[in-house]
């Protein structure tokens, strides 16, 4: 698998993450191409079915990123993302989902290095633990 | 110590004592109707709503079959005020189930006395015709079940019933017990204030609960315990991987009925059956070309993780999406797990409290660190 490429669906919220890609952009931060961003308006409008999609679909690894506990722009919509989170991985855990595949992190506006850093060690991880098992998508695309 | 009344029964009377008393809270006007399972001719016990002061012939609340969990019945009952008292028979599935719609605001408590049923377990409702068509009553069960005869015949108690460990309840007003009673006495726990103050308008006179009785439901509860714990190590064993989980989704046909019987699936719409889950021919087509195959129904693991995600903390391990499935497939197995995982997760248990609230619908600023694993 020395050629194997993890497909990452990061789903970022509008006004911290997203925004932290953009200043990764515009300072010239390269970060992996295997992640493929999804802006939302907030991670706690990332219902559990957009990911539960996003690896039937064939994602190998998920993820959410969002403003810090006290910055979210509608006061705790990461607050609401991070309990949905706990509970999806606790879900996908028992039939050998690695809880790696599912991050949530907390990328402020002003942390575009750290919006590489993470898709960096991410897409590092997925290397390390390989294909999902959730993804059929050589045979069949919906489950 | 609770306090409690003992009704006397033979093995021929036992429906229609129970009947009597219920009568008499209608008659006294402690209650204005009351939910109960009554027999529909030679066939299921079905809840039924009784206003008049006689219950109908073939009332039989202890029949060991639970045809539709009665937590969405008395969902509806109770979702508007309707200044009505009505007592509610349930079992403790459907106790529970009642309590997780009620912090939903799908149900009410307000109104309602809970009148809960120590539990042996049901039948499912082909099984508990052939017990009946041979004859069974209600009070042999209860008889067999209290010493654990096994059952003659290929009738089995359903599934989910063995592993229980909630053959009462602790959330009811009064509970009907043969759990630590006299072999010809069932007990009338008075188990809140409000029950006690039911029975008190009642004019019955309360005396202590037997101490057999609490020693008798630790007992069980403790075997059903040691069922389910061996139960789970055995699914654990085998299904632990996403294959094994398809494997036993295989014969899913996506008829839903798993939803539309499961007493917590909660959505008023359900999202696998609006637009969104439509899918237009060439999508299809589109889909089946980018992997060279579709399995058609589409969407089945979908739906099932989806199902999963809402109810695994609300599921009180009731069986009836088993006994919903046309293919057979040992839903209750799958969803018990992934409510045991979720619940410990969130330290949660569904039905425990009225107070407790539900997971997902609270949050906090501190805590779940672990999640992220960021500290600022």
């Amino acid at each position: 698998m020395s050629n194997y490429e993890p497909k990452i669906v990061a789903f970022f919220c509008n006004w911290c993450t997203f925004t932290a890609a953009d200043l990764a952009g515009t300072s010239r931060l390269s970060y992996p191409p295997n992640m493929k961003i999804i802006r939302v308006m907030c991670s706690g409008m990332v219902d559990p079915k957009y990911v539960i999609k996003s690896f039937l679909g064939g994602a190998d690894g998920v993820l959410i990123g969002g403003c810090w506990p006290g910055d979210c722009h509608y006061i705790n919509g990461n607050l609401k993302a991070r309990r949905r989170v706990a509970l999806l991985t606790e879900l996908l855990k028992q039939y050998g989902i690695d809880e790696e595949r599912l991050w949530l992190r907390w990328i402020a506006a002003s942390e575009g290095t750290m919006l590489q850093e993470v898709a960096q060690e991410m897409t590092a991880k997925l290397k390390e633990i390989g294909p999902s098992p959730m993804n059929k998508s050589v045979d069949k695309v919906v489950g | 110590m609770t306090k409690c009344i003992e009704l006397s029964f033979t093995q021929v009377d036992f429906n229609s004592q129970l009947s009597q008393f219920f009568s008499e809270l209608l008659d006294k006007k402690v209650l204005d109707g009351i939910m109960v399972p009554v027999r529909q001719g030679e066939g299921l016990a079905m809840q039924t709503l009784v206003t008049k002061t006689k219950l109908p012939e073939g009332a039989d609340p202890f029949a060991p079959v639970i045809p539709v969990n009665s937590a969405k019945l008395a969902s509806t009952l109770t979702a508007t005020p309707t200044g009505k008292r009505v007592g509610l028979v349930m079992r403790s599935c459907e106790i529970r189930a009642f309590i997780e719609l009620t912090k939903l605001n799908q149900a009410s408590l307000d109104e309602a006395l809970i009148i809960g049923l120590d539990c042996f377990g049901r039948f499912e409702n082909g099984d508990y015709k052939k017990f009946t068509a041979a004859g069974g009553t209600t009070a042999n069960f209860l008889e067999k079940a209290k010493s654990d005869e096994a059952f003659s015949g290929d009738v089995h108690l359903c599934g989910a019933c063995t592993i229980c460990e909630f053959p009462t309840t602790d959330i009811a007003d009064l509970r009907l017990g043969l759990l630590g009673a006299a072999n010809d006495k069932v007990i009338v726990e008075a188990y809140s204030e409000k029950g006690q103050q039911a029975l008190t308008d009642a004019n019955l006179t309360l005396t202590e609960t037997p101490s057999s009785r609490e020693a008798a439901i630790k007992k069980l509860t403790e075997v059903r315990l040691a069922k389910r714990d061996e139960a789970f190590a055995a699914y654990h064993e085998t299904n632990d991987s996403f294959d094994a989980l398809e494997n036993m989704l295989a014969d899913c046909v996506n008829c839903y009925n798993c939803r539309v019987a499961c007493p917590v699936c909660y959505c008023k719409e359900c999202v696998f059956v609006t637009d969104t889950f439509r899918h237009k021919s060439e999508q299809l087509i589109g889909w089946a070309d980018k992997g060279g195959s579709l399995k058609l129904p589409t969407d089945t693991f979908f739906y099932h993780l989806v199902r999963m995600s809402h109810i695994s903390t609300m599921c009180t391990g009731c069986g009836q999406c088993t006994s919903a499935c046309p293919n057979d497939i040992a839903l209750m197995p799958i969803f018990r797990t992934a409510a045991e995982k979720a619940q410990t997760r969130f330290d949660y248990q569904a039905g425990r409290s009225v107070d407790e609230p539900q997971p997902l619908a609270v949050f906090e600023f501190d805590e779940m660190i672990e999640v992220t694993g960021q500290e600022k």
